[in-house]
């Protein structure tokens, strides 16, 4: 019998999934799995975290908990994880305000969180030469980092920055043949729309705007994660893809 | 301020040239692998290591990394 072709396959691949307690990045976690993925998972929250790892398939994933705004557990992640074929840098939150109302602390959070861990943490995976050649890394970036809407501009411009961000991986990591794009998902049904200040029923409103008249799901945007860590990538760096209808 | 630990540190930001290839005597500008962006992380590696700011004039002037190595030394008052 033939192994069942499959380029989008991951068996054989580590990739290192961050905010992986909840949203999408449990989704990419869990997806990647069950396309033969050894996963290294971390996030901020140790329970959610355990839950992610309780629906993985397969054996020998690890959970590493680390707030990848603290430098010391960054540095604590990058000594502790595996070698790496596959970095899925999709942390993220999100604060409300319209731009005259901005508050300087959240604006810091919201960067430090969306923004400067794609930076510490690429930056210490590449020092440690933890990536194997020929990896992939896929940056979480967002529709709203095009499409901007009111009250949105802290999250739109961290998200536009790690687009930028993950075209710049992609010129510098070249001669390692160590790929880079990244994913711009349309609004998904995950925890943070809770913490984004809408009402459900403004909610439920923005979903008529989509083709589809719903939101994404989490495991639609893990299948677009999935291509580009996958061979079935292999030929696609420094791009955007946008995940959204 | 070593210059063996120089050229290790010179060599680890290349990703294909052989390790043999690097000594002092090595005439990096002639390295197949050698692009602006080596040089800037050579200038990086530069700064972060040896503390102090090489120009990509002071990159062109150099022949040898041994003569990179003399100009690190000269712009740390070591010379």
């Amino acid at each position: 019998m033939t192994e069942a072709y499959n380029p989008f396959s991951l068996a054989g691949k580590t990739v290192l999934v961050t905010g992986a307690s909840s949203g999408i990045g449990r989704a990419t976690a869990i997806e990647c799995s069950r396309l033969g993925a050894t996963v290294v998972a971390t996030g901020r929250d140790e329970a959610r975290l355990g839950e992610t790892m309780a629906a993985l398939t397969g054996k020998g994933h690890v959970s590493i908990q680390a707030d990848l705004t603290k430098a010391e557990d960054v540095s604590r992640l990058v000594q502790e994880m595996p070698q790496i074929d596959g970095l899925v840098c999709n942390a993220g939150i999100t604060r409300r305000r319209p731009i005259s109302f901005v508050k300087e602390d959240e604006l810091q959070e919201v960067f430090n969180t969306n923004t400067f861990a794609c930076f510490t943490l690429t930056k210490a995976i590449m020092k440690a030469r933890k990536m194997n050649r020929g990896g992939s890394m896929v940056f979480v970036s967002s529709m709203a980092a095009r499409q901007v809407t009111p009250g949105n501009a802290m999250y739109a411009a961290s998200k536009a920055a790690v687009e930028s961000f993950a075209r710049s991986c992609a010129l510098e990591y070249a001669p390692m043949q160590i790929r880079s794009n990244a994913i711009l998902p349309g609004m998904v049904e995950t925890p943070m729309n809770n913490e984004g200040g809408l009402s459900a029923e403004a909610i439920e409103r923005d979903k008529q705007n989509y083709l589809m008249k719903r939101y994404g799901k989490p495991e639609e945007i893990a299948w677009g994660i999935i291509y580009l860590l996958s061979d079935a990538g292999a030929w696609s760096s420094g791009t955007s893809m946008e995940i959204t209808c | 301020m070593e210059i063996e630990e120089f050229v290790e540190n010179f060599a680890g930001q290349f990703v294909d040239t052989d390790l043999n290839v690097f000594s002092k005597d090595t005439v990096f500008h002639e390295l197949d692998e050698y692009s602006s962006l080596i040089a800037l992380m050579v200038i990086s590696m530069i700064d972060e290591v040896y503390g102090v700011t090489v120009e990509y004039d002071d990159m062109a002037a150099a022949v040898t990394i041994e003569d990179l190595f003399n100009t690190v030394k000269r712009l740390k008052g070591e010379q």
